[in-house]
């Protein structure tokens, strides 16, 4: 690994870029797609084509839905903010579905007792669903975090820097060691984030514990 | 937005529909792509999900190949089994059998894993050999969710599939490649807008081969004669 | 650009990226495929003789290298630059230079009056920098062009060569077996393809796209005899490393491309001056020496490029 040896400064600049363009997009993603999921669960009727719609735009390939976003949101098409959109645009997709199950997921007798108990719909749903949807919910957003740490690299298809730069020129310049360690550090950040999410799901979930 | 009417006329022109290079033609070969990977990775990622669903053990190596797998940038894999292979077909299918393999294990891992465990027990109480209870009580109560991750594996596939053009002459990716390079963008969208068809009829076949599986497992008296 | 080592601190573009997200709630909705950007240049900082000049490159390693070199010579003279690298294919940064949001870009003759006049006529050095200069757009201009070359050749193995006999691409003639060329996807329809090579030297070849721009895969095409001759950059010292000949292009089919810097406003005269140095200096052998140097040697850029200026002298 003569390379890394070399490049090794390299490789920490560009794990920063990946994670400033990954983490935006992944909290983009949820904020989004959790509001579209609880629709779709209490209003089936719209609720679930508009799921099937938002689904379906994880197809479209990443090249052309790159030149697409800044025809739509007038974003410079080199931009960190082309790549957030395209990120959140794939995150938005993978998540509706599970956040949809995840609102379904919630034991209908507790939220009965809820509403019994006098609570209002607000804190119905920060209180009661929310939390019990938390399980669910936060399975379908290590998915999303996994994912998107993986998609971050097309950005060097448009010149935005992230871990996927080493992929390109390491392939140009024929240096395996290069993309190997660009695909390598990706999954290893992909596991981190994953492993730091399972642990907030503990700590956010207590009861599950010690159930 | 004029650029969507201009792919729309892309897609109009009747001379993209014609020859070894028109619509109709990558379209097959995109989809024998996709099918052929779906293939390998479902020969490889549903056994061994069957298995451990089966024996509910080694879920956690599950969730770990699962979880890292889907970080794997294809874009990376493809260029590393370019450098291996050289060009032609077989670095893209490999790279995208990575692609679609997590999913679908996990699919045919939650779908077994998820049965009432006193259901296989009540199969094996009834004399039934393992191999029996796997193959008339696990896996058709697994089906839809097995679907489900046939769904999921298939979208990641078909759009990714696009790549294949990069090492070889195959599939609808030609046309996104072709149209960046010579920044004819209409022919560029054109081609994200065949994927994305493609994509919706393959997930309205599943959704109805999944809606199927759940009312056999939900109404199995349905399936008397 | 952030992953230039062993240089001073590079501005994160990236930090850029929160505020972006923020603030692309109000943006037009015009073109930006043609025009690249909405927003302003972010280069006029400075006052007199100290506005920033943005650098930026391809991305391809031997672009990074010689943009490096502009840099680090700046930065030499008391300029202050930020760089920009690894920006893509020309599709997607030459409408950013011409929004002004670049100051500074090694170029390539041929290619780059290829963008703006895709019918030119011009095929020798003196004649394409000529035209580029009267093409050039509002606001730019190119700098003096360098003897580096760095241009499109038809490539095949030495085996191949030694079979038929091949020096010039007219030597295809006396090739009885049917042949393949490997190449961008683009290259079917350009003039530098399969129908200029027919129009030209009325050589019949087939065509097979392989979209990695003469890279690696391309290589490993033409040695396992998938394809039988491909377009390669000629500064690429997987030529000499691949023992890979290129035929000479004795009618004119392919246009000159010498390494020329393609500047805006932002650069002035004194600016202009030190690279038109570096450029003068730069040989088309110590090109293919520092592509070499990076990948075989796995370099970054600024390291060769601080090496190549110290041996010139001028860094």
């Amino acid at each position: 690994m003569n390379w890394l040896r070399l490049n090794w400064t390299q490789v920490v600049d560009l794990t920063v870029d990946h994670l400033l363009l990954s983490v935006p997009a992944i909290v983009i993603s949820v904020l989004v797609a959790v509001p579209i999921g609880r629709l779709a669960h209490r209003r089936p009727r719209w609720g679930s084509p508009l799921l099937g719609a938002a689904s379906l735009m994880y197809a479209i390939p990443a090249l052309p839905l790159l030149i697409i976003i800044p025809a739509v949101f007038g974003t410079p098409l080199r931009s960190s903010a082309t790549m957030v959109i395209a990120l959140s645009i794939y995150g938005v997709a993978l998540l509706v579905r599970t956040a949809a199950d995840a609102f379904a997921s919630v034991d209908t007798h507790t939220r009965d007792a809820a509403v019994a108990i006098g609570c209002s719909p607000r804190s119905l749903l920060w209180r009661v669903d929310l939390p019990m949807a938390l399980p669910v919910l936060l399975s379908g957003i290590r998915v999303v975090t996994v994912s998107t740490i993986g998609l971050v690299t097309i950005g060097a298809l448009i010149g935005v820097s992230s871990l996927g730069n080493l992929l390109t020129d390491g392939f140009q310049r024929g240096i395996a060691g290069e993309v190997l360690t660009g695909v390598v550090v990706t999954v290893l950040l992909a596991l981190v984030l994953d492993g730091l999410l399972l642990l907030a799901g503990r700590l956010l979930t207590p009861w599950r514990v010690s159930a | 937005m004029n650029l969507f009417a201009q792919a729309l006329a892309w897609l109009g022109d009747g001379t993209h529909w014609q020859g070894s290079s028109g619509i109709p033609t990558r379209v097959l070969q995109h989809l024998g792509i996709t099918l052929l990977t779906l293939v390998i990775a479902a020969a490889i990622a549903w056994p061994a999900g069957v298995l451990v669903g089966h024996t509910r053990r080694g879920s956690g190596m599950i969730g770990a190949i699962t979880g890292g797998a889907r970080a794997i940038p294809t874009l990376g894999l493809l260029t590393l089994f370019g450098l291996w292979l050289g060009i032609g077909l077989s670095a893209p299918v490999l790279a995208l059998v990575v692609l679609a393999i997590p999913s679908l294990l996990a699919g045919a891992y939650a779908g077994i894993e998820n049965i009432d465990a006193t259901i296989p027990q009540a199969a094996k109480a009834i004399g039934m050999t393992p191999a029996q209870v796997i193959r008339s009580v696990e896996l058709p109560l697994a089906l839809p969710v097995i679907i489900g991750g046939l769904r999921s594996a298939t979208l990641q596939v078909v759009a990714t599939a696009t790549l294949a053009a990069y090492t070889s002459d195959t599939g609808l990716g030609r046309y996104l490649f072709a149209g960046l390079k010579t920044r004819d963008y209409p022919q560029m969208l054109g081609g994200a807008l065949l994927v994305v068809v493609l994509t919706l009829v393959l997930e309205l076949v599943l959704a109805s081969c999944q809606r199927l599986a759940t009312n056999r497992v939900a109404h199995p008296e349905r399936n008397l004669p | 650009m952030t992953g230039i080592p062993f240089i001073t601190p590079v501005p994160r573009r990236s930090l850029l990226a929160l505020a972006g997200v923020v603030a692309l709630a109000g943006c037009g909705s015009s073109d930006p495929l043609t025009e690249g950007t909405t927003s302003s240049a972010p280069s006029s900082g400075g006052s007199a003789g100290g506005a920033t000049i943005v650098i930026g490159s391809q991305d391809y390693y031997s672009n990074e290298i010689i943009a490096e070199t502009h840099a680090q010579a700046l930065e030499k003279a008391g300029h202050k630059v930020k760089r920009q690298f690894k920006i893509g294919q020309r599709e997607v940064y030459l409408p950013e230079i011409e929004a002004g949001k670049i100051d500074l870009f090694p170029e390539y003759s041929g290619p780059l009056l290829q963008y703006w006049v895709k019918d030119t006529k011009a095929r020798l050095a003196d004649d394409v920098y000529a035209e580029l200069k009267k093409s050039t757009k509002n606001g730019l201009r190119v700098l003096d062009q360098s003897p580096a070359t760095d241009q499109d050749s038809y490539t095949v193995t030495k085996e191949f060569a030694d079979k038929w006999g091949l020096t010039t691409i007219d030597d295809f003639k006396k090739v009885t077996v049917p042949m393949t060329m490997g190449g961008n996807s683009e290259g079917e329809s350009r003039p530098n393809g399969p129908k200029g090579l027919e129009a030209t030297y009325g050589v019949k070849v087939g065509f097979k796209p392989i979209e990695d721009g003469g890279g690696p895969l391309t290589v490993k095409a033409l040695k396992d005899n998938d394809i039988q001759l491909a377009i390669i950059y000629t500064a690429d010292p997987t030529i000499a490393a691949n023992g890979l000949v290129s035929l000479k292009d004795t009618k004119g089919l392919f246009l000159a491309s010498h390494v020329v810097p393609l500047a805006s406003k932002n650069v002035d005269d004194a600016a202009a001056a030190v690279i038109n140095k570096v450029s003068a200096a730069m040989t088309p052998e110590d090109l293919i020496k520092m592509n070499g140097r990076s990948v075989k040697e796995e370099l970054p850029a600024a390291t060769i490029a601080k090496d190549w200026l110290a041996e010139k002298k001028l860094g």
